[in-house]
This record gives C-alpha cells, sequence and structure tokens, in this order.
C-alpha cells in the first residue's frame, strides 16, 4: 500500500499539482521533520490536503495523517477505501458522538505512534478563501500532548482553483506560508487565540487578490 | 572534433554556442564582483546569473528538438504566464468557467501558430475570444463588475496568449523561409540581451531618469546604451540568423529594443496598479514569469511583424 500510496503522490498528485497551481511554499524549512506533530492549515479546497502532503517530502508520506470528517469521506466504499488507504486520513465523527467517548481519541493514538497530523480548525471548507472562526479540538489535542508542536500553515489560492462543489479545476498559482511552531500554553482559549492570530498574521504577507 | 564540427554547422547553434559564452563571462564578472565586494546586491546578482543558465539551457533544449516541442514549450510559457495574471488581478467568482475558456484559447492558438494559419491566427484572439468571452459572461447572468471582468480578461488574453504566441508563429514563419529556428532566436537573445544591456549601461551611466512614476530605475542612458548595443550585436547576426541584410537587422535591433522597453514599463505600470514589486516568485532573482517575457510582450508581435512585411507573402519583394 505504501507503495500505491507514494506512486499516486510521485507521478500523480505531484505533477499535476506543479502545472495546475504552481505552488509556492514559503517557510519550508519551518514544517516539522519528524513526528508527532501537527500541522494547522485553513481550509478552502479538497486540495488543500492533498497540496500539503505533496509539498511534504516523500519519505515522509508514511508519516503523514489528514483527520477528517467520518461523515463526509466514509459514504461509500470506493471511498473510504482510497481516503484510508492512499490519502491516509483519520475519520473523526463530527459532533454527536457517544458520551464518554472522546472523540480525539485515534488523533490522540496517532501522535503517540509519532505521526505527523494534518488538521483544518475551521471545520468544513466553508466559504472559500475566508478565514472563519477555528473550532477548538487541535487545543484539546495539545492539551492532552503538550509537547506536541502544532506548525500553522496558511494556503492561499486553492479555494480559487477548486472550491467547494465545483469539478472544475482552475489553474490558480497558490501560496503557503508556514509560521514558527507553538506549544501548549496552559489554556485552551489563550492557544486558540494565539494560533488564530498567527494564522492572521501570515495571511498578511501575501499578496491576495480580491475575490468575489 | 568532427562532432563539434558538426555541431556548430548551422547558425543557430553558433548563435547558441556564443550565448553560452556570454554567459560563462556573465558568471565570472558576478563571481569576481561577489569576491571584491560582497553584498546584498552581489548576491542578488548572481541569483540571477544562475537563473539564466537554468532558462537558456531550457530554452536551447526545447529549441534545438523538434518543432513540436518547441511549439509546446512557448505554449507552456504563455499558460505560466496567463496564470500568473489571472493570480494577480481580482477576478469573480462567477468567472471560474471564463478563466477556463481563456485557458483553452492556449492550444488552439499555439496550434494556429505551428501549422502557421496567418489568417485564423491573427483574428482567433482579437476577433472569436473578444467577442466569444464577454457573451458568455452575459449569458451567465452576472452584470456586477461586468466591465471589470472583461476589460481585464481580454487584455489578459491579449497581453500574454496572443502577443507570446507571436513567437511560435515566428518559428514556423522561420522555418518557412528556410532559417528554422533563427528569427525566433534573434528576437528572443536580443529581447533579453536588451533587459541586460539597458540594465548595465543604466547602473554605470544613469542619471536622467524617463518615467519614475512607473519605473524609477529606467534612465534614458539605459535606454539609449541598450539601444545602440542592441542594434549593433542585430546587424552582426542579423545576416545569419535571418533573411535580413545587416542594415535592416540593425533597424530590427532597435525596434526590438524600443518595443521591449515598452513592454517592460507596461507590466510595470500593471503591477503598480495591482500594489506588488514582482509579477511572482518563480524565477529566483527575477521575479515571476511575466517579469522576465514583459519586453518580450511587446518586441514578439513588433518583430514579426516587421518580419512579415518585408518577407511575408505579400512582401515588396514578391511583387
Amino acid at each position: 500500500m505504501t507503495v500505491l500510496r507514494t506512486a499516486f503522490f510521485a507521478l500523480f498528485v505531484r505533477p499535476v499539482l506543479m502545472i495546475a497551481l504552481g505552488t509556492h511554499v514559503r517557510g519550508r524549512e519551518k514544517l516539522p521533520v519528524k513526528g508527532p506533530a501537527i500541522i494547522v492549515a485553513n481550509h478552502n479546497s479538497h486540495l488543500d490536503t492533498l497540496t500539503i502532503m505533496a509539498m511534504c517530502p516523500l519519505r515522509q508520506l508514511p508519516l503523514l495523517r489528514p483527520v477528517a470528517a467520518m461523515d463526509y469521506f466514509m459514504r461509500t466504499k470506493a471511498m473510504a477505501w482510497f481516503a484510508i488507504n492512499i490519502i491516509g486520513i483519520i475519520p473523526i465523527s463530527r459532533g454527536g458522538h457517544q458520551q464518554g467517548e472522546n472523540p480525539l481519541q485515534p488523533c490522540i493514538e496517532a501522535l503517540d505512534r509519532g505521526e505527523i497530523l494534518i488538521l483544518f480548525p475551521e471545520g468544513s471548507r466553508g466559504e472559500p478563501e475566508k478565514l472563519s472562526q477555528f473550532k477548538k479540538g487541535v487545543a484539546h489535542l495539545v492539551k492532552a500532548r503538550p509537547e506536541t508542536p502544532v506548525h500553522p500553515l496558511f494556503i492561499h489560492g486553492l479555494g480559487k482553483a477548486l472550491p467547494k462543489d465545483s469539478f472544475l479545476l482552475v489553474p490558480f498559482n497558490c501560496d503557503v506560508v508556514a509560521g514558527e511552531a507553538l506549544f501548549w500554553t496552559g489554556s485552551v482559549d489563550g492557544f486558540m487565540e494565539i494560533l488564530q492570530g498567527r494564522m492572521a498574521e501570515l495571511a498578511a504577507t501575501l499578496h491576495i487578490a480580491p475575490w468575489d | 572534433m568532427t562532432q563539434i564540427q558538426q555541431f556548430f554547422s548551422t547558425p543557430v547553434h553558433i548563435a547558441i554556442g556564443g550565448i553560452y559564452a556570454l554567459l560563462i563571462v556573465a558568471s565570472v564578472i558576478t563571481y569576481t564582483i561577489r569576491r571584491v565586494s560582497p553584498g546584498e546586491t552581489a548576491t542578488e546578482l548572481s541569483k540571477r546569473v544562475v537563473s539564466w543558465w537554468w532558462m537558456i539551457t531550457v530554452f536551447t533544449i526545447a529549441v534545438l528538438t523538434t518543432r513540436v516541442v518547441s511549439t509546446i514549450f512557448l505554449a507552456l510559457v504563455a499558460f505560466l504566464a496567463l496564470k500568473e495574471y489571472f493570480s494577480l488581478i481580482p477576478t469573480r467568482r462567477v468567472d471560474r468557467e471564463i478563466l477556463m475558456w481563456a485557458y483553452l484559447a492556449i492550444p488552439v492558438q499555439f496550434y494556429l501558430a505551428h501549422v502557421h494559419s496567418f489568417g485564423l491566427f491573427m483574428v482567433f484572439i482579437p476577433v472569436w475570444m473578444f467577442l466569444f468571452l464577454p457573451a458568455r459572461i452575459t449569458l451567465a447572468g452576472h452584470t456586477e463588475g461586468f466591465l471589470r471582468a472583461v476589460g481585464t480578461l481580454s487584455w489578459g488574453l491579449m497581453i500574454t496568449v496572443f502577443s507570446l504566441s507571436h513567437t511560435a508563429l515566428l518559428l514556423s514563419f522561420g522555418t518557412k523561409l528556410g532559417h528554422a529556428a533563427g528569427p525566433l532566436l534573434f528576437l528572443v537573445a536580443l529581447t533579453q540581451f536588451n533587459d541586460v544591456a539597458q540594465f548595465t549601461w543604466g547602473k554605470l551611466f544613469g542619471r536622467h531618469k524617463i518615467i519614475p512614476k512607473v519605473s524609477p530605475k529606467k534612465t534614458w542612458e539605459g535606454f539609449i546604451g541598450g539601444l545602440v548595443t542592441t542594434a549593433c550585436v542585430a546587424a552582426l547576426i542579423g545576416p545569419y540568423l535571418t533573411p535580413m541584410s545587416a542594415g535592416l537587422s540593425a533597424v530590427a535591433g532597435a525596434i526590438i529594443a524600443i518595443a521591449g522597453y515598452l513592454g517592460d514599463i507596461t507590466i510595470s505600470a500593471c503591477k503598480r496598479d495591482l500594489g506588488v514589486k514582482d509579477s511572482g516568485t518563480l524565477i529566483p532573482g527575477h521575479g515571476g514569469i511575466l517579469d522576465r517575457v514583459d519586453s518580450l510582450i511587446y518586441s514578439a508581435p513588433v518583430f514579426y511583424h516587421f518580419l512579415h512585411y518585408f518577407f511575408g507573402v505579400w512582401s515588396p519583394q514578391s511583387l
């Protein structure tokens, strides 16, 4: 399966993203080189996950685990197979979980295995190219594993190339800016505030063409 | 030895050899500058020269293989330029499909260039795409921001795809004239050479600014120095690479210098309006692709039509 996964990224995802999007990464050296770690990014498009995974070195691929909503990605068998085996997602249930069960448990286990989680705290892809309020799951996760570095990543352009509810991939240049890693601060709200602020700072470093 | 002789058997190959000789000289100079006075300018300069090595090597491979490969390469340059432009300008979400139509014009336009279908080539974007895009936007029913959308899309398609596709047309025209990639090499090498010459003359003697509001670094000294140098080099290489005489080549060189300058400042004005310094980050030390082909956007159509006027089917000679 690792072979299939590597082949999918090396032979398909990378060339397509390179030609159609031409991702420009700034601060690549700030990305995690080993797990456990969490990459936190804003979410505009299905391409977000693929772009983040494609810009990491191929040998890191087995460590990368995007956290995704179970209800969306596990709808059909084929999709579930692809999401779990090729993309390597950790499916979690959004809302409505049974009492006494921690929905983040699979994520904590992955961190304990030394993997690198990819998290989108905006929840769903939402309005393209607009940063919405972050959900607090990531803060609870670092509270449980306080040694884990959280790497903020701001992505621009993918929401224009392939927004929610569209299947037409329109080429646009895309920018990714990685920021300094954050650590647990002692409070969930305080952590979220710092994280959200860091994301806004990263966004401010880019030229963002109006998109209405 | 015979292999080397064989390689340099055509003017195009000799010219490419000459370009590499210049590149080696430039590398030695920048290395010396870095040694003598290290600093940010020196680092920037050597980054530029390293990028030149890459660009010239890719261009050389594209030009020396087959004409199909060359044309695909030139189409790819136009695609990257159009993508960079669309990423820089304000766009509307509803126009995503329209942008896709604009991208699809690239293969059509470059095919027409490849087969040297002169008439269709000349009308496909300025007439057909020009009429089609606004009609399609209208049929989609979004009138808010209509003028801005139509204006920016049409202009972008013209400056990137239409203008730059003249390079491919020049290639097929050159082949028809029995000079293969000669005229294309003449155009591209002199356009880029003029950029460097203008920059160098400007750095050395530049005092009087031409248009400080748009491009504070452009001076009369740089412009005229570049023009004269380019015209001289054109007179030397033109008779080998093109059907032009030395005199006509010098005129063509001067025209390329002027057009190149205008292309440069036009893209500068565009970037200034958008509030960006560089159009992108594709080429280290140079900026984006538009930063590199800005001069070519003007010089390609101007030089093509200059050459076509004298050597085309209805040229004075053939009448």
